[in-house]
């Protein structure tokens, strides 16, 4: 009986020790340096707020964390949509100046991988900034560093919340340098291919509410990209006048 | 006994090791596509929205009686000629199976309609209509970009208002109806 309870207890304490070396894994770093802020192309800054009731709309299936907003916005509960949000949300410009409206599609990623550092989210954005144009983006989120710098840390927390300065860029890809895929729609941006990165700037997170003083920054580098080639093909500048 | 612990100690990080590497975290519940095959021009997938019970949102200026109830959608000039709209789409066989935005606006840029289509389990697609309507109020589309399955495909795409006339009582409206139809370009390397 004691040889049973001691293979328990090392069971255990293995499985501990595991979860310890994941969550602390020294292989996981900060994304704190866009691959954009090094590009002589012009860029488009985009800003908004993550929290839900700063947005026009936020809906999931109504029991996740974050509840949906306004309240009676109907909620995706049916089984194909239910690991999926949605957000309708104001956008500004570099200057903090309204600059249009996005709408983001979120749904989290069965290539997510806990041994690996990856807890990923595939989203788009669709983009419309009146006086350019329209943006439609593609990207994989990674959500590991903001989950173990903030999200854990709020749960372990005896007030149930985090307040510190935490900033990051959640974009993981599909390019090769870590950057979304902007295809443009409309506007100055038709019919070209570019580059973007998301970051989010926390300042403050709830277990109640979720993230209430988390602002989120898309940065578009006006630059036309190979698509199958990524990063690694000759770029060429967007035409004047388009 | 300290033996007997070690070696559950290395079980036990063997156990949770296997565990998180064969036991998917996330597995997104799929519905069967339903795809017909037209020759000559690809594979063509209907969805459609149910109106009014599949529009999560309506964000348009100036709305008597906003949806969602509480919804405040700015009222400035910047967004005074654009007006958007988020679904839930369902596939021929009326199950829900993702979610769309539709924006529409005309400005100095010019007219625009477009469509964004989440299909989580599947990826996305970002239509882009032309801003006339077809004779039976069809507005013909192309394929902008694709993610995931949908990102080596090009193609066209339509939409059109398809009023109920079933009569029943719990009937909708009516629907609207996209019908996308793609085909694979080949050569581009997949995300």
């Amino acid at each position: 009986m004691k040889y049973l309870a001691a293979l328990l207890v090392g069971m255990f304490c293995g499985a501990a020790a595991l979860a310890v070396v994941l969550y602390y894994n020294p292989f996981v770093v900060s994304n704190n340096l866009s691959p954009l802020s090094v590009t002589d192309s012009e860029v488009v800054h985009l800003s908004y707020s993550a929290a839900a009731s700063d947005s026009f709309i936020y809906t999931n299936d109504g029991e996740s964390q974050i509840s949906p907003h306004p309240a009676k916005v109907l909620q995706l509960w049916e089984p194909t949509v239910r690991q999926t949000s949605a957000r309708v949300t104001q956008l500004f410009d570099g200057r903090g100046s309204a600059a249009g409206f996005g709408v983001k599609f979120s749904s989290a990623s069965e290539r997510t991988s806990l041994l690996d550092g990856e807890i990923l989210v595939d989203s788009v954005w669709h983009i419309y900034l009146p006086e350019r144009g329209s943006l439609f983006i593609e990207q994989t989120e990674n959500y590991w560093n903001y989950a173990r710098d903030i999200v854990v840390p709020a749960y372990r927390s005896s007030g149930n919340n985090w307040r510190g300065i935490w900033l990051g860029n959640i974009t993981h890809g599909p390019g090769a340098l870590g950057t979304a895929w902007v295809a443009g729609g409309n506007g100055q941006f038709a019919g070209i291919d570019m580059e973007a990165v998301e970051a989010l700037s926390a300042k403050a997170y709830s277990v109640a509410d979720g993230p209430v003083g988390v602002s989120g920054e898309i940065t578009v580098e006006l630059q036309r990209r190979e698509r199958a080639q990524s990063l690694s093909s000759e770029v060429q500048p967007v035409p004047q006048g388009q | 006994m300290i033996k007997t612990f070690i070696a559950g100690v290395l079980l036990g990080v063997a156990a949770v090791g296997a565990a998180l590497y064969f036991i998917p975290v996330v597995d997104q519940t799929r519905e069967s596509s339903l795809i017909n095959v037209i020759p000559n021009v690809g594979n063509e997938e209907v969805f459609h929205a149910n109106i009014p019970t599949d529009r999560i949102m309506i964000g348009a200026p100036k709305q008597a009686t906003p949806l969602p109830v509480g919804l405040d959608w700015p009222d400035d000039a910047l967004l005074a000629d654009s007006r958007a709209e988020l679904f839930k789409i369902r596939n021929a066989r009326d199950a829900v199976v993702g979610v769309a935005s539709r924006i529409a606006a005309s400005s100095e840029t010019g007219e625009l309609v477009e469509w964004v289509l989440h299909l989580p389990a599947r990826g996305s697609v970002y239509l882009l209509m032309q801003s006339g309507l077809q004779d039976g109020g069809m507005r013909l589309g192309a394929l902008r970009a694709g993610t995931h399955e949908f990102a080596d495909l090009r193609g066209e795409a339509s939409e059109q208002w398809i009023a109920d006339t079933s009569g029943a009582d719990d009937a909708p409206a009516g629907r609207i109806e996209l019908r996308a139809r793609f085909a694979s370009i080949g050569g581009r390397q997949s995300q």
